[in-house]
This record gives structure tokens, C-alpha cells and sequence, in this order.
């Protein structure tokens, strides 16, 4: 679909901030920081470990992918974000730790800890 | 051997015990064994945990669901649901004492406090390989107002007064190199992106291509329309496979959305985009020299003038920046010059990025408004030195940049005072050093690099740098000569002075300036053959102090050369002939008898 | 076309526009020293021999990419600019082996000029010197890559001057060094031995094998004529040493060449001095070759044509002419077989 005038362009921007916040409200997301810096320090495996724990369990929860945030200290970072919650950041997360997030913060709100690092003002 | 798949860990401490937990346990073991889950799930029985006042506790494995005030009749829901269906049972769950507004805000912490992310703006908040992410926190609204609201000479005019300058090194107006590229006659214009990023511990391109790719296409767009070019170029190293396929993602999405290609938004503006893999040659990040690159020739830098401007990639007038730059235009435009300008300093407008490394707490990628100290930088953003370390200095803007000394760490960052201190802004590289870092090593590391990055084409750097590199080699190996230093400084004179390119004129930077400041260890290395770091293994002597050393043998039997020897309760010696300086006896003396000098 | 003025070490000179600094100051008998400038290629400014100091510029620019401007300053022999050209000369010189004794170029090396000039030792950088294998494995040149100071003249001539882009670079850092692609041998690339490579090269990396230990650039002396194998008629000179030629050299001032040539021109005099060269002509007598006088062959030859005319028509006569032959020669062989024979039956090889 292209679009061919600034209302379009303001039509499609309000459509995607509707579903972003709609699904804000409804989904609960775990956000892997995927950048290169990420991945060397074993995001991808600490990503396997969230999809399998998700799986095994059938939860509703969207796992997505997010760059470099500039922690690079911290990497893995992930973050998670539920329903009318700030989202909030781990860090230095090993695949080990995925049960503890998925069920403490992501099934009971309880934060985990030991691994937080900070959360986000806006969502 | 059976697999145990989970742990139920049940408290029998005292006041657990008194609240229940016993019957808890046998609920348990009667109810696993009744289901048949005895063999796969071991009940445990723990001591206190201390928090008895929410016994009875159970805990179960691997998850370390944490249940309180459990009752026997809570016990077959836990088995059912919990290790059954795997569904924890969430009104025994403990509750966790940290509350939201406990955790600290991003804003809050230390490493991000004085930093100000524009260029980062979008880097770890959004999925970069979504559009509509990118769109939804008002992406390519910027371009929509250049098109539609600016015309190309404001675009520039707005580009001029921001005050915004070339952050891959050089730091040259943008505003001013748009109107140059604008002005150049000729009809067919291209716009490049460098995103050839190849200092040694710099990312900060990378960050942008792989965590917001969107940024730069719309910045790129932007400065299309303004100068008039319609065909655009990224030139991206091959080593960053990850922000190539992002890129692609995101010019295939901005495509469909009709944001690049013909007629852009309905407009007559049109402009597409293509992706160069570049082969990993540094010198293909000087502009000329990755031009002929695009154009399928061997990297090597031309001399300038003819400036890009005037004939540029295939001898049509070119406009190119580097990535973090264009990644800034869409924040000018869309937020306004004096929103820009109203960060920084009087002459260095606007935040920079840095890839902060080396021996600092906190590395990582900062961006900080232009004019922040390093000692801010260092030691508020980057947590200090690691390890208590004193720290002795930072290698600023890569092997192109300089060695600024701790005596110098109010120097604000911007790019007159740098270059002032002997170092450059560079693309961002910020590498920290400690008391452990050797500046002959350093400088000997850089020259490596360059020497080995050289293009060949002029003389100096291409003999030149490789001589220095002997001479500082040699240095490290304790053969140093008087006459070296001098040597060095001729040299570097001579290269920085009559190198055809940017990256020869710069390649004796780190030289120059650790000679600068630090002079007194290129002497010592020279003079007293030592290395006041420790750091170069030819130059250092292990020996053991006979008043401290007990004769225990741990160092004898550390060493993997057999250096050491002696009586057992009698005092050790190294022999020198034998010794390789691996400094594993340090590591094994419990007594802090073996010196390294 | 406009000129413009600039100053030179304090003369003022007015030189077209366009004209670079360091022909401006060769213009007036300031001689800058360059390696891999050259008149006949497109300047790069590599070999930064030529820097000079220019007001209001940062750096050393180089003087053969500098183009003159307005009212520019220039001035080519301050401390600072003869320490960058001794320190360059150095550099280059550390990693050459200075075998001048033996080495073919000597005397007409310009890296040999600029050292005595500039009063260069040898010793200055001692470290790691190339330690390439002499490269003989095509018949005409030899590479001896050891002596490369990388100017990259051999590299643009091939692409400007010939059109055959034989050659660039390889590698990086101190290791370039020019060469057909990957770096193979020449005789296994795609070149064809013009040697325009081995005249621009400024010092001995390049050398034809037939010319090693006939004689030095001094002895030589130039002879200048036409080349006899195509029509193109380049202008080339003999080098002759002691009434033989040791080697063919285009000559600068040739119209139609300058100093290129093609393999033949450049490589082909071997017949000259050839014991299988044909010096007088032969009539076979009894089925064997016999020496003859010119008359003699002549007449023999007119009265065999006359002969066949009468007997069996001028179309029974054909001619075959050569394309070594000059415009003119084969002008005249036309007419002869036109209006004296009498046939239109007349050829050419149109090949050498």
C-alpha cells in the first residue's frame, strides 16, 4: 500500500499508535535486544530459552526484538512489559533466568530482583 | 537413572513447622505419590529461609516459584496446576516487596543521567524491523514536512543554522556541504550514506543501522530532497551482516509505503535507495576512496579538490555523511535549528554518540550533548575505572584520533577542543585507559592498525607508518635508542603533513600525542629499559623477595617453565634465562613475595 | 585561454589556468622533484616528492595535483618541505636495494637523481626490506618488484595510455605492490608485452631483458627514424652503443607515439643485427640460392613479368605487397601493377 498524501501518512500513523497502544493494553510483551552487541553476548540463546518457557506453559505473550539501547555492559537486556505496566529491564539475563522472569514478572507481576535494571518513563 | 523434572522444596524450620509445614509435606508426598509423579518430582525438605512469618513455604524448581502460607489443602491445586499444567497458582505466589516506583527510571541511573539520545533516539525502544513502529513515534513526519512545507533551500537554511556537523570525524558543516552538492551544476546528484564504520571499538553506527534503520533512510531522504539528488547509496561494511539485513528490511518497508522510490507521498520528489556491501578496507571509510569502492575500484583516496561536491561518485556531484549524522536531520527538521542548537556548545552544536571501552565500569554506547567533560563521560556515565584502577587517560576518535592525559579530563567534548588537545573527535571511539596500559604498547597497537589499513598510494603513510611501527616495536622490546623519539617525531611530522588522505595525515596521532604527554614512558622504556605499566613482557624481571617468600613451592609449581626453583621452607629465586614473564607465580604467591619490575 | 599569476619562491610567473604548481615552477627553471608524476599520465600525487608549501593551505600540498590559482604563494624550498622530501626519499630507500653498481637504470634512475640532490644515506631505516622473486617469466621484461617504489606509473599507463588495465594493486600497507589481478605472473594475465609499463617506470623494477649489460643511458646514443613495421609510422629512436642498436625507445617528440610503442616496435630489432638477415639478394641457380647483384636480380625479375605478360596476358601476373612497406612504397607498387603490367590483380597482407 502506498501512500500518497500527508493524510494518508497521518491516517497510517494514528492507525499504528491505536494498535500499539491497544496492544499495550492487552498483551504482555518480553523485548530481547537484538542488536550485534546483544546477540555476542547470548541474547539469541536467552531468546530460545523465553520462547520455550512461553511455549511449555501456553502463554499469551508476544516475544519481540528491540536494537542496542547503549548498555552494552549489561547485555543480554531484556525487557517486559504487561498491561498498563511500565516496562521494565534486565539485565545481563542467561537463558537459566528465563523460567524466573517468564513466571515471576511475566505470569505474576512479581519483578525479579536481583536482575533489574530500570524501566522506561513512556511506554 | 530416573530424570527428576522438578523440586518441591518445603520448609521444616522451626516456626514453619509450627504454622504447618508438616502436614504440608505429607500432603505432598501423599499426593505425588498418588499421581504417580513421585519418581519425576523430589520433594525436599529445606531448613529456614527466614520468612517465617509467611510460612508455611514452598518453593518449587526450577522456576523458584516462591509459595507462601501454603495449607495441605492447597497442596493437590499446586500438584494440578503447577506441576501438572505448569500453571503457578497465583494467589499463594509470593508477592515480591519491590514495587514498580522502587526500580529505578532509565533517566535515573548513572550511565544515562547527563545523556541526551537524538541520534539514539529510537535505539532499544522500538522493533527495527517494524515501520510502524517507527511511524507511531512520529517517524518520517520530518520528511513529510521538508516535501510538503520547506523548500530545498530551507531545508538547507534550517540544516545551516542547527549548527549541525559531520560526525564521522571532520566535523565540517552539513548545512554547507548540502548547499555545495545543491549548487554544483549537473542533473544527476547522488547522496551517500558512510556507513563504513571501522575504528577499532566503535559501534556507533552500527547501534543506529541495526536498532533504528529508519532514521537514517528518512535523514537521507530528507537531505535528497534538499540538495536534489534522486538515487541514494549506503555504503555498509560487510563485517555488520545484521544492520545489512535490517537496512533491507526497512528500505523494502519505507518502499512499499511508498516513503522511498517514485513520487514520494504523492509528491514529485523521488528517491531511491541501494546498499553497497563494502569488503572491510578502513580506508574505505575516506569518502573518496569509498566512492571508488561504489564504483567498483580498488578503495585507494584521490587527492581533493575535485571535492565530492563537484565530482563525486562517477563524476557526478556527491553529498555524503556518515550514518549518525543523517540519523540527526530528521530531529532538526521535525523539532526545529534552535531545539538543535540549543544543545552543545557555541560551536559544536547537538549531542555526539560515543562508544565508550576499555577499562571503564560501564561500557557502552553514550550520547551526550557536545561540551560534556570527559570526567563525566569517564566517571559519572562510565561508573569509573574497573577494578579502583587510576586512571591515566583516553584514547579519543580511534587510530586517527589522540591520547588525552587524566591531568586533561575537564576537557570538554567538542571539536575544537579536542583537536586542541592533540586528539580528534573521530567517529566516537572512546577507549579508557588505566594505570596498566602501556602508551608505547597503545601507540605500537594503532600504528599496527594503520599501517596494516594503509592503502599504499602515498609514500608516507605507506613506508612510513610501517618504519614507525618497527621503531615503536622495538621500543617495547627494550631495544630501544636515543634517537628513536626524534626519529618518531620526524616521522610523524613528515606523514601528518604530506599523507595524501585523512586517515595518513592522521595515522601518527597516537604517537604525537602519547609523546606529548606522555614522554616520560617512551623514556623509561628507552633509558631505564622498563615499562612503568608493567605491560611489556620483554622489558619486565620477576623476582622473589627471600624475606617474604615462606619456601611454600606454589609459585615452582605454577611456573610452566621450570624457572623456579628451591629448597622447600627456603626462599625460591627465578631464573632470568629461564623465566618467560607469563606471571602465573604472582597469581599462585599467597604472600606477595614475587615482584614484577 | 586566461592565465592566472602566482608567486614562486618570490618570482612571479603567469601561467594558464588549469596549469599545476609544479609546471608552473618547472615553467621557470624550478625543478621540484616527483617519482610518480608524468607528463603523458593523469597525475595522482602518490609519491608526495612534489609537496611544496602553498599560503593559506593546511599541510604540504602536493605540487602536480595542485592546480594554480589567483594570486597564490607558493614556495618550494623551505626547511620544513626539504625535510619532508629527504625523509620520503628515505623511506623509499629503506626498502630498496641499492645494487646501482649492476643495476640496469642506473644513470637514468630518478629515485638515483633525487638521492644524490637530497643527499640521502642509506641507513636511516633499517628494518624490513621485500624479499619478492625476480619475476622473468615472460620473454621481453623483467620485475624486479624489490626495487618498486609503488608510484603506480606502470598501473595508469597500462589503463590510460595502452587501454589494457593489466595491472593494479594488491594487498595493503606495506605489502602493495602492483601487479595483473591476483597477483599473478605476467605471462599468465591477458598482457601483451608493449612495454609502456617498463618506459614510464622511474627506476629498475622494470627492465627488458635484451638490454641487461649492453650498455649504460650514457653511452647510448639515440637515433631517431621511422618504425618499420606498420603503417602508423611511429617515431622511435635506436639506442645505439657503439654502432649497434641495444634497444628502441619512442621518441617524446613523435606525433603520432610520443613514447610508446607496441611490442613490435619496442621489442622487434632483433632481425636487425640477425646472421638470418637477408642483405643482398639471391637468384636460385640449379635449385640453390646464389648471391646476386641488385642489377642482376632486377633484370631478372623485369624480364620474367615481361615475359609472363607477353606470353599469357597481364592477368596472368598478380602482386602481393606488404604492410611493412611505407604509404608511398606501396603507392608506387600500385601504379607499377596497374599501368606497367597492366592488372588489377594486387593485394595486400594488411597484417604484420
Amino acid at each position: 500500500m502506498k501512500l500518497t498524501n500527508r493524510e494518508e501518512l497521518k491516517k497510517y500513523r494514528e492507525e499504528a499508535q491505536k494498535e500499539i497502544s491497544a496492544r499495550n493494553a492487552e498483551e504482555i510483551r518480553v523485548i530481547v535486544g537484538m542488536g550485534t552487541c546483544g546477540i555476542a553476548a547470548g541474547a539469541r540463546d536467552f531468546m530460545t530459552a523465553v520462547l520455550e518457557e512461553v511455549n511449555n506453559r501456553n502463554l499469551q505473550v508476544t516475544v519481540t526484538q528491540t536494537g542496542c539501547i547503549g548498555m552494552c555492559e549489561q547485555e543480554p537486556l531484556v525487557d517486559v512489559q504487561r498491561p498498563g505496566e511500565e516496562r521494565v529491564t534486565y539485565g545481563k539475563v542467561k537463558p537459566s533466568d528465563a523460567a524466573r522472569i517468564i513466571v515471576g514478572h511475566v505470569m505474576h507481576g512479581n519483578i525479579v530482583e536481583d536482575l533489574v535494571i530500570a524501566r522506561f518513563e513512556e511506554v | 537413572m530416573q530424570l527428576v523434572r522438578a523440586h518441591v522444596l518445603v520448609c521444616g524450620g522451626k516456626n514453619c513447622t509450627a504454622s504447618g509445614s508438616e502436614q504440608v509435606r505429607e500432603a505432598f508426598a501423599k499426593e505425588l505419590e498418588k499421581k504417580k509423579l513421585d519418581q519425576e518430582i523430589r520433594l525436599v525438605e529445606t531448613d529456614c529461609h527466614g520468612f517465617c512469618e509467611m510460612g508455611p513455604l514452598v518453593i518449587v524448581y526450577p522456576e523458584g516459584t516462591f509459595y507462601v502460607r501454603v495449607t495441605a489443602e492447597d497442596v493437590p491445586v499446586i500438584i494440578e496446576e503447577h506441576l501438572v499444567k505448569g500453571r503457578p497458582v497465583d494467589r499463594l505466589l509470593y508477592k515480591a516487596p519491590v514495587k514498580e516506583d522502587e526500580i529505578p527510571k532509565y533517566k535515573e541511573l548513572d550511565f544515562y543521567r547527563k545523556q541526551h539520545r537524538v541520534a539514539l533516539r529510537n535505539c532499544g525502544s522500538i522493533n527495527p524491523e517494524k515501520i510502524e513502529e517507527y511511524i507511531a513515534r512520529g517517524g518520517y513526519a520530518s520528511l513529510e514536512k521538508a516535501i510538503y512545507d520547506l523548500t530545498p533551500e530551507q531545508v538547507i537554511e534550517e540544516t545551516k543554522t542547527s549548527g549541525l556537523r559531520g560526525r564521522g570525524g571532520g566535523g565540517f558543516p552539513t548545512g554547507l556541504k548540502w548547499e555545495f552538492c545543491r549548487r554544483s551544476p549537473g542533473d544527476l546528484k547522488y547522496l551517500i550514506c558512510n556507513a563504513d564504520e571501522g575504528d577499532p571499538g566503535a559501534f556507533m553506527d552500527r547501534s543506529i543501522l541495526e536498532g533504528d534503520p529508519h532514521s537514517l533512510i528518512e535523514g537521507m531522504a530528507i537531505a535528497a530532497y534538499a540538495i536534489g539528488c534522486s538515487e541514494g547509496y549506503i555504503y555498509c561494511r560487510a563485517e555488520y551482516p545484521l544492520a545489512i539485513k535490517r537496512l533491507k528490511i526497512a528500505i523494502a518497508q519505507a518502499e512499499e509505503l511508498g516513503l522511498l522510490g517514485d513520487n514520494i507521498l504523492g509528491t514529485d520528489f523521488s528517491f531511491t535507495l541501494h546498499i553497497k556491501e563494502g569488503a572491510g578496507a578502513f580506508v574505505c571509510g575516506e569518502e573518496t576512496a569509498l566512492m571508488a569502492s561504489i564504483e567498483g575500484k580498488r578503495g585507494m583516496p584521490r587527492v581533493r579538490p575535485p571535492f565530492p561536491a563537484q565530482k563525486g561518485l562517477w563524476d557526478k556531484p556527491s553529498n555524503i555523511n556518515n550514518v549518525e549524522t543523517y540519523a540527526n536531520v530528521p530531529m532538526i527538521i521535525g523539532k526545529g535549528a534552535d531545539w538543535f542548537g540549543s544543545m552543545g556548545t557555541e560551536k559544536s552544536k547537538g549531542t555526539k554518540v560515543f562508544a565508550l571501552t576499555g577499562k571503564v565500569n560501564n561500557t557502552g554506547l553514550v550520547e551526550v550533548p557536545m561540551g560534556v567533560t570527559i570526567r563525566d563521560i569517564i566517571f559519572e556515565i562510565g561508573g569509573g575505572i574497573v577494578g579502583g584502577k587510576e586512571y591515566k587517560g583516553v584514547q579519543i576518535g580511534g587510530p586517527s584520533g589522540g591520547c588525552i592525559p587524566a591531568s586533561l579530563m575537564d576537557t570538554p567534548v567538542d571539536y575544537e577542543s579536542l583537536i586542541e588537545a592533540g586528539a580528534m573527535m573521530g567517529s566516537g571511539g572512546l577507549v579508557v585507559m588505566d594505570e596498566t596500559t602501556c602508551m608505547v604498547d597503545l601507540s605500537r597497537f594503532f600504528l599496527n592498525f594503520t599501517q596494516s589499513e594503509s592503502c599504499g598510494k602515498c609514500t608516507p603513510c605507506r613506508e612510513g607508518t610501517k618504519r614507525m611501527l618497527e621503531i615503536l616495536t622495538r621500543i617495547c622490546e627494550g631495544e630501544g635508542v636515543p634517537e628513536d623519539i626524534e626519529t618518531l617525531e620526524r616521522l610523524g611530522r613528515v606523514i601528518k603533513s604530506t599523507a595524501l588522505c585523512g586517515l595518513g595525515n592522521t595515522a601518527p596521532n597516537p604517537v604525537l600525542s602519547t609523546l606529548r604527554y606522555f614522554r616520560d614512558e617512551y623514556e623509561a622504556h628507552i633509558y631505564d629499559k622498563r615499562c612503568p605499566a608493567h605491560a611489556c613482557s620483554a622489558l619486565l624481571v620477576y623476582t622473589i623477595d627471600e624475606e617474604k617468600c615462606s619456601g611454600c613451592g606454589r609459585c615452582a609449581r605454577a611456573c610452566p617453565a621450570g624457572a623456579i626453583t628451591g629448597e622447600k621452607k627456603e626462599p625460591h629465586k627465578i631464573d632470568p634465562e629461564k623465566c618467560i614473564k607469563c606471571g602465573s607465580c604472582i597469581e599462585s604467591c599467597k604472600r606477595g613475595a614475587i615482584l614484577r619490575l | 585561454m586566461a592565465l592566472v599569476t602566482v608567486t614562486i619562491d618570490g618570482l612571479t610567473v603567469q601561467v594558464p589556468e588549469g596549469t599545476s604548481v609544479l609546471d608552473a615552477a618547472r615553467s621557470i627553471g624550478i625543478n621540484i622533484p616527483a617519482l610518480c608524476h608524468d607528463p603523458d599520465l593523469i597525475p595522482v600525487g602518490a609519491c608526495r616528492l612534489c609537496v611544496v608549501e602553498v599560503e593559506n593551505m593546511r599541510n604540504l600540498p602536493a605540487s602536480c595535483v595542485t592546480i594554480c590559482t589567483e594570486g597564490m604563494v607558493i614556495r618550494t624550498n623551505t626547511p620544513q618541505i626539504k625535510e619532508a622530501r629527504k625523509t620520503i626519499l628515505e623511506l623509499l630507500v629503506a626498502n630498496h636495494p641499492l645494487d646501482c653498481l649492476t643495476c640496469e637504470k642506473s644513470g637514468d634512475c630518478l629515485l638515483q637523481e633525487y638521492c644524490y640532490e637530497y643527499g640521502v644515506k642509506s641507513d636511516i631505516f633499517k628494518g624490513e626490506q621485500h624479499d619478492y622473486p625476480l619475476e622473468d617469466d615472460n620473454p621481453f621484461y623483467i620485475r624486479d618488484m624489490n626495487k618498486c617504489i609503488v608510484c603506480g606509473r606502470c598501473i595508469r599507463t597500462c589503463e590510460e595510455v595502452v587501454g589494457r588495465n593489466i595491472l593494479d594493486f594488491s594487498y595493503r600497507g606495506f605489502k602493495t605492490k602492483p601487479g595483473p589481478f591476483m597477483d599473478t605472473t605476467m605471462s599468465a594475465s591477458d598482457c601483451v608485452y608493449c612495454g609502456s609499463c617498463v618506459t614510464v617506470c622511474p627506476v629498475g623494477a622494470l627492465v627488458e631483458k635484451e638490454r641487461i649489460g649492453k650498455g649504460r643511458h650514457w653511452e647510448i646514443e639515440k637515433v631517431k627514424t621511422v618504425c618499420p613495421y606498420c603503417g602508423t609510422g611511429c617515431t622511435i629512436d635506436l639506442n645505439v652503443k657503439d654502432g649497434k642498436v641495444i634497444g628502441v625507445t619512442g621518441n617524446p617528440d613523435g606525433d603520432v607515439n610520443g613514447r610508446f610503442l607496441c611490442v613490435k616496435g619496442r621489442f622487434g630489432y632483433e632481425f636487425i643485427d640477425s646472421d638470418q638477415r637477408l642483405k643482398k639478394p639471391l637468384i636460385k641457380k640449379d635449385g640453390e640460392f646464389v648471391e646476386a647483384s641488385w642489377d642482376e636480380a632486377t633484370s631478372l625479375v623485369a624480364s620474367k613479368l615481361q615475359e609472363n605478360k607477353e606470353k599469357n596476358g597481364p592477368d596472368s601476373t598478380a602482386v602481393l605487397s606488404s604492410a611493412r612497406c611505407t604509404n608511398e612504397e606501396n603507392y608506387l607498387l600500385s601504379k607499377f601493377t596497374r599501368a606497367v603490367i597492366g592488372t588489377n590483380n594486387i593485394d595486400h597482407c594488411a597484417r604484420l
